[in-house]
């Protein structure tokens, strides 16, 4: 079952390399993985998507928790979560845009740009809205994508900070 | 005062209380070096080979209780370094190795001697530091000292460029201020309510048993221990690493239980209704096949590192806390409850241990008396040292046949005094950390029972042994192979012997030792082994190696039946199963 994992973690040399490393290690698999530092920038956030079954990802939480530039580490898929991704799509020019907006309104999407070759797209959705939009745009030539991998929110008053 | 990198790194080490650096210099690391050469506090110790110096800090600091510290040169330095840390890390002994790098200015530029360290031991160690700024170097040492003591201990790498400890760029030195990470919090005491539950459960128990590991020793937890069963009197278990924790010679005490444990003990465990598991974690030379593991038992699992709580075997009652907090809160909540334990079932349980004793018990001088053979046997060599020395020595080991002799025949009463290398196996660590326990305890015997193929991967030693006046004893059950190895080839492929026996190529030990500058004995006459034992150990001064020839059929027993066995399968003796 898919898991989103989010951690704060110190803002110091290597820090990332030991949380990657630890999945690595411990036999655990990365699905996807997004870090950017936070309020004071002392420290980052990540959120980091797996699969595994209940006992598989308590123990990579215990693991993560073990690093010592680890703050603090959350599931955010054992309660009310938000879990939102960003996807940047480079599609052969669209010659009907207004379909093409109407088909990417349910994800915010946008046109950044609409050239004579190529088009632009952005959109933000789960990371299951991302997967069905890209098979309705079979049809129009993918030629680039970049995601952000899944970000992830506690509803509510649950929080993950300092 | 100002001082430079190198001076700083001294006076912060002097003040975590070192006594002893044990190391080798290198290009990377000659500032450093220098700074060892204007001080007087601390010793340092030359190896032959940095697997040898960081074995030995490890020895130290299993006797002790102290971290080790080691210094390394770059890249070789700190690659030769890599085994000694994963032996560390997986036993969980504190070490500080502290590694020259490349200047700054030539990281990432392929420059010589350079190798990632941090990238290289990044899996091995608790946490590893490499220092940007030289006024940093009093808190990180300050820091990485807090980091491989507390918690679950464990080895830290300071990687230190070149330029860092320059003398000529000097800094004011800032006493450190007492270490609090908001990232790193070591819970310390148990939570009441589990306590609670765990004295209610192991009261209301029939077939209770004590299962206590390494962490039980880390954590100085023995007296508690000890204190525990004192009100309990129900049978106990240690494991590799947790020989001595409680005492051989208490008639409670069943010896060593898993791969290689006693009968009683691997029964005792599957036939419980409850496991009392202390600072142990249940890895696969204990369980065998964890789905077949103790049917009957509840488990309570103590352990300062929630992550070896239910990660092999699900606990019913985790307790996380520092293993003498928990024991000394649970011993108070046992004398407070009204549940009394059942006597009558208790002893009646203790019954049923001495009757396992009594059919397949470790007796193997009984066995001996019988033999007729000429052939000196493996477990005979360490009864004798067990004899000799009282079974007060401290015993370093190596890994093998011998290590495993050693762990089943020399009872120890005394924790800290079974220094082995159980989690990562590295051969090669017996003579180095025999150095570092000598140096801790200076009139203290220091045994290493080896092999003679672990000993010939760190014989280097023998000379820093000579340079320090390191007069340890080196018993050597020299079976002309490796031993373990040979073992699972006669019992797993029908005794093809691929690449485990030497032909005619083992060196002559006396020679050997002798050209190192010590004295050696070799053995291979039975009737000769006790008067030569007790003529090496009568040198107290002298470092003796003595080159034991013995029965090279005999294998370790007994032994856990696998792939698919659970605890009470067992081989017994040669073709006999329970």
């Amino acid at each position: 079952m898919k898991r989103v994992l989010a951690m704060l973690v110190e803002n110091k040399p290597g820090a990332l390399a030991r949380v990657v490393g630890l999945f690595h290690q411990r036999g655990y698999n990365i699905e996807s993985l997004n870090v950017a530092p936070v309020h004071d920038g002392s420290y980052s956030r990540l959120t980091v998507a797996t699969r595994g079954t209940e006992s598989a990802v308590e123990q990579i939480m215990k693991q993560i928790n073990k690093l010592i530039d680890i703050i603090k580490v959350a599931d955010l898929t054992e309660g009310d979560h938000h879990e939102l991704e960003l996807a940047l799509i480079k599609i052969s020019k669209v010659v009907d845009l207004t379909s093409m907006k109407k088909i990417i309104k349910p994800l915010n999407g946008k046109i950044l740009k609409n050239d004579s070759t190529t088009c632009v797209i952005s959109v933000t959705g789960t990371s299951i809205d991302i997967n069905n939009l890209l098979r309705n745009l079979k049809k129009n030539k993918v030629i680039e994508i970049v995601r952000s991998g899944s970000l992830g929110l506690h509803e509510s008053n649950k929080t993950l900070t300092i | 005062m100002k001082l430079s990198g190198g001076d700083m790194l001294m006076r912060a080490l002097r003040e975590e209380g070192v006594k002893f650096i044990f190391g080798y210099p290198g290009g990377a690391a000659l500032h450093i070096y220098d700074a060892i050469f204007r001080q007087k506090k601390i010793e340092h110790i030359l190896v032959r080979h940095e697997q040898g110096a960081t074995h030995a800090a490890d020895g130290y600091a299993r006797a002790t209780g102290k971290p080790g510290v080691v210094f390394v040169t770059s890249g070789p330095g700190a690659t030769n370094a890599i085994t000694g840390l994963a032996t560390a890390f997986m036993d969980s002994i504190p070490l500080i190795v502290v590694s020259g790098q490349v200047a700054s200015h030539l990281i990432g530029t392929d420059s010589f001697q350079e190798t990632d360290m941090i990238g290289v031991s990044r899996p091995i160690v608790k946490h590893s530091y490499i220092v940007q700024r030289t006024e940093d170097i009093p808190s990180i040492i300050n820091e990485a000292f807090h980091i491989a003591t507390t918690g679950r201990p464990g080895p830290v790498v300071i990687d230190i460029p070149k330029d860092i400890t320059a003398p000529e760029n000097k800094f004011e030195y800032k006493k450190p201020s007492k270490v609090n990470l908001r990232s790193y919090q070591p819970k310390v005491h148990p939570h009441p309510g589990q306590i609670k539950k765990a004295a209610k459960a192991i009261l209301s128990s029939e077939r209770p048993v004590i299962y206590a590991g390494g962490g039980a020793i880390m954590g100085n937890a023995s007296t508690q221990l000890k204190a525990l069963n004192k009100i309990l009197n129900v049978p106990v278990t240690n494991t590799l690493m947790g020989l001595g924790v409680y005492p051989a010679t208490d008639k409670h005490f069943m010896g060593m239980l898993g791969m290689h444990g006693t009968y009683q003990a691997n029964m005792a465990m599957h036939n419980a209704d409850l496991i009392l598991a202390i600072g142990a974690r249940f890895d696969d030379r204990i369980t065998n096949t964890p789905s077949k593991f103790a049917p009957d038992a509840r488990i309570i699992h103590i352990d300062v590192d929630p992550a070896s709580i239910s990660k092999i075997i699900n606990a019913d009652i985790p307790i996380v806390g520092q293993v003498k907090e928990s024991l000394n809160a649970l011993i108070k909540e046992i004398k407070r409850s009204k549940i009394k334990i059942d006597s009558e079932a208790i002893s009646k349980w203790n019954d049923q241990i001495k009757e396992w004793r009594r059919l397949h018990g470790l007796d193997h001088e009984m066995y001996l008396k019988k033999s007729k053979s000429k052939l000196i046997m493996p477990q005979e060599v360490v009864q004798q040292v067990y004899k000799i020395t009282k079974g007060d020595a401290y015993v370093t080991s190596d890994v093998g046949q011998h290590q495993m002799f050693a762990a089943q025949y020399y009872h120890f009463d005394k924790p800290r005094r079974w220094i082995n290398s159980g989690g990562l196996g590295t051969m090669g660590f017996g003579l180095p950390s025999a150095m570092g326990v000598k140096l801790a305890f200076p009139n203290k015997e220091v045994v290493c029972i080896t092999g003679e193929g672990s000993i010939q991967m760190c014989i280097q030693e023998l000379s820093t042994c000579l340079q320090y006046g390191l007069p340890v004893k080196i018993i050597n059950i020299n079976n002309q192979a490796l031993g373990m190895v040979r073992q699972w080839q006669d019992m797993n492929y029908s005794g093809r012997h691929a690449a485990s026996t030497y032909e005619e190529s083992l060196p002559d030990f006396v020679k050997l030792t002798e050209a190192y500058g010590h004295k050696a004995f070799k053995v291979t006459q039975r009737n000769k082994l006790g008067p030569t034992l007790e003529k090496a150990f009568a040198l107290k001064d002298k470092l003796v190696f003595v080159d034991v020839y013995v029965d090279q059929s005999e294998h370790v027993y007994p032994m856990l039946v696998s792939p698919n066995g659970s605890m009470k399968d067992m081989w017994l003796s040669r073709g006999k199963k329970t």
